[in-house]
């Protein structure tokens, strides 16, 4: 029994080297996401992170185009085309009548054309495969240093800016009064989510790493309370999807961006259904109590 | 508390985009000094009070407030954007008041809660203090948002219809906290729509009734005058019918 439980579930790592990268840097993705995917739902801001992972895109095939399959070139490129619709849009919506969501909505799309457009004119579909969705094959050392130190930088930053990131989150007036830290908070925050979804992209594609940070964070919701343990039981449900998608994918070698998001996706509906908090099987039995 | 300063209003010109809403205002609000400001709907209280809490530009002149620091400053507004469905509890919300003291990376120790606590206790809300914003009624969030202005130690508050939508005894116990708000010397400045509460509470009166806002005696001001009563009365209805 012990050696079937050892062989099935640890000894794949064991065997590849490459599949030990890619869990280590699954799992590093996982420790980032969780938090990082907790403020980005409850700021209620989920779907412009899908917006943005979709803006990263132009900058990742700039840098495809300009030295191939580089991770620095392609991750700078990823990363700046990031941090430029963030602030584009931080900009049009002081500016402009749009709303910020709205401002990002247009800019994604002409991103994500752009995107496109670039990577078709000189790599073949499997790259743009791979950029989209990942690959597991394709976690190196150097793509494992990238993941690690943009966990590492993470965690750090958002352990400083907690305070003033809570409260921009639900009495941004408040703080306005209080303190000139908001704007600060606000901007780095935008920053972390698109490290974090550049850093995904090795391991899981630009179209993929968005779900590390939703689903979990959506999940936890249906299990903790407080902002805090909300974060930890997105951490905790983002580790396990990475570990259970990453062996799914061995197994019937399938990409691993959609298996992890699959598996992600899954722990969600389990827990929209089981969670004991307005899950929909508590609130049914509470009704039947009640009534 | 730090001691307040008077707040000087020159020339004051104030509006949004074209619309000018308040034009070439001066007036002295004395320090340790307990207004209310009143007027019909749409008359620019708010935006008057939002430009002395430093969150509004004046278009023309100015607002001095003698270098006091914006912290120095407490303002509740009239519809305060808070994100009722956050996950974060009343006492933690409360705590928040503590900002000045504690700053961005301070601790909060079991002095500080002790103070939150008798906060909570003075609005009547310590048996909420573990409930989420969320779970509580509109009167007891602002009893919650009065526990914070409490902490916060501000030399001058201001408020924005602090009393609408808040039952008689609710109400009392809230007027009497202002009250000695202004026995402690902090200057208070509070939209108020029920002219009787003014006259029974405030002793002075920022009046947008006329056609440029006077500040005065509110016996003077709300002497005698049954027919602006009448209207402020029926604007009050009409608006709030309206929104
Ligand atoms: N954000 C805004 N943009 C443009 N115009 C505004 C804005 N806010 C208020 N106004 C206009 O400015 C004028 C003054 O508004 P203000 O909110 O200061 O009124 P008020 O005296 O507080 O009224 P109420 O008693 O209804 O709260 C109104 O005519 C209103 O139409
Ligand atoms: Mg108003």
């Amino acid at each position: 029994m012990t050696a079937w439980i050892w062989q099935t579930f640890c000894a794949p790592f064991e065997e590849f080297l490459f599949l030990r990268h890619s869990l280590a840097a699954v799992l590093a993705l996982a420790l980032g996401c969780g938090p990082v995917g907790t403020f980005l739902v409850l700021r209620r801001m989920s779907l412009m992170g899908d917006a943005l992972s979709h803006a990263v895109l132009p900058g990742v095939a700039a840098g495809f185009l300009i030295s191939g399959f580089s991770l620095a070139a392609m991750t700078i490129g990823g990363f700046l085309a990031g941090l430029t619709v963030v602030v584009v849009c931080g900009l049009l919506s002081r500016f402009t009548p749009l709303r910020e969501d709205a401002s990002m909505a247009a800019l994604y799309l002409i991103s994500l054309a752009l995107g496109v457009l670039l990577i078709t004119m000189r790599g073949n579909s499997m790259d743009l495969m791979h950029v989209l969705f990942g690959s597991i094959l394709a976690v190196d050392g150097p793509s494992l240093v990238l993941v690690a130190s943009v966990t590492t930088a993470t965690l750090l930053t958002l352990a400083v800016i907690y305070r003033p990131l809570v409260t921009e989150c639900f009495d941004p007036g408040f703080l306005r009064a209080v303190s000139g830290t908001g704007t600060t908070a606000h901007i780095l925050f935008m920053a972390l989510v698109a490290l974090n979804l550049v850093s995904g992209f090795r391991a899981l594609g630009t179209l993929m790493a968005v779900g590390l940070l939703v689903l979990p964070a959506t999940a936890a919701r249906f299990w903790a309370r407080q902002v805090w343990s909300q974060a930890l039981t997105a951490t905790l449900l983002a580790l396990l999807s990475g570990y259970v998608g990453l062996l799914v994918s061995f197994y019937w070698n399938m990409p691993s961006g959609p298996t992890i998001i699959l598996t992600a996706g899954c722990c969600h509906v389990l827990s929209l259904i089981m969670g004991p908090r307005q899950g929909m099987l508590t609130q049914y039995l509470c009704r039947a109590k009640t009534a | 508390m730090m001691r307040p300063n008077d707040i000087t209003i020159r020339d004051l010109s104030l509006g949004y985009g074209l619309r000018i809403v308040v034009q070439g205002m001066s007036c002295r609000i004395a320090a340790g000094s307990l207004t209310a400001v009143v007027g019909p709907n749409g008359a620019g209280k708010s935006t008057l009070l939002r430009a002395v809490a430093g969150l509004l530009r004046p278009r023309k002149g100015a607002i001095d407030t003698g270098g006091m620091a914006a912290r120095q400053i407490a303002y509740l507004p009239q519809q305060a954007d808070i994100d009722r469905t956050f996950p974060i509890r009343v006492q933690d919300m409360v705590a928040l008041g503590l900002w000045p003291e504690t700053g961005v990376f301070g601790g909060i120790g079991r002095g500080r809660w002790r103070k939150v606590h008798e906060a909570l206790d003075r609005v009547g809300m310590l048996s909420f203090a573990a409930r989420d914003i969320g779970a509580i009624s509109v009167g007891q969030f602002q009893r919650v948002q009065f526990a914070r202005l409490l902490l916060q130690d501000a030399s001058v508050i201001l408020l924005d219809e602090p009393f609408t939508a808040l039952d008689a005894a609710t109400t009392a116990d809230l007027l009497r906290m202002v009250e000695s708000w202004h026995d402690e010397g902090r200057t208070v400045l509070a939209v108020i729509h029920d002219l009787e509460q003014v006259r029974a509470t405030f002793p002075l009166c920022l009046s947008f009734m006329g056609q440029a806002p006077v500040l005065g005696p509110t016996r003077v001001l709300l002497a005698h005058c049954p027919l602006c009563d009448r209207s402020a009365a029926d604007d009050e209805e009409d608006g709030g019918r309206a929104a």
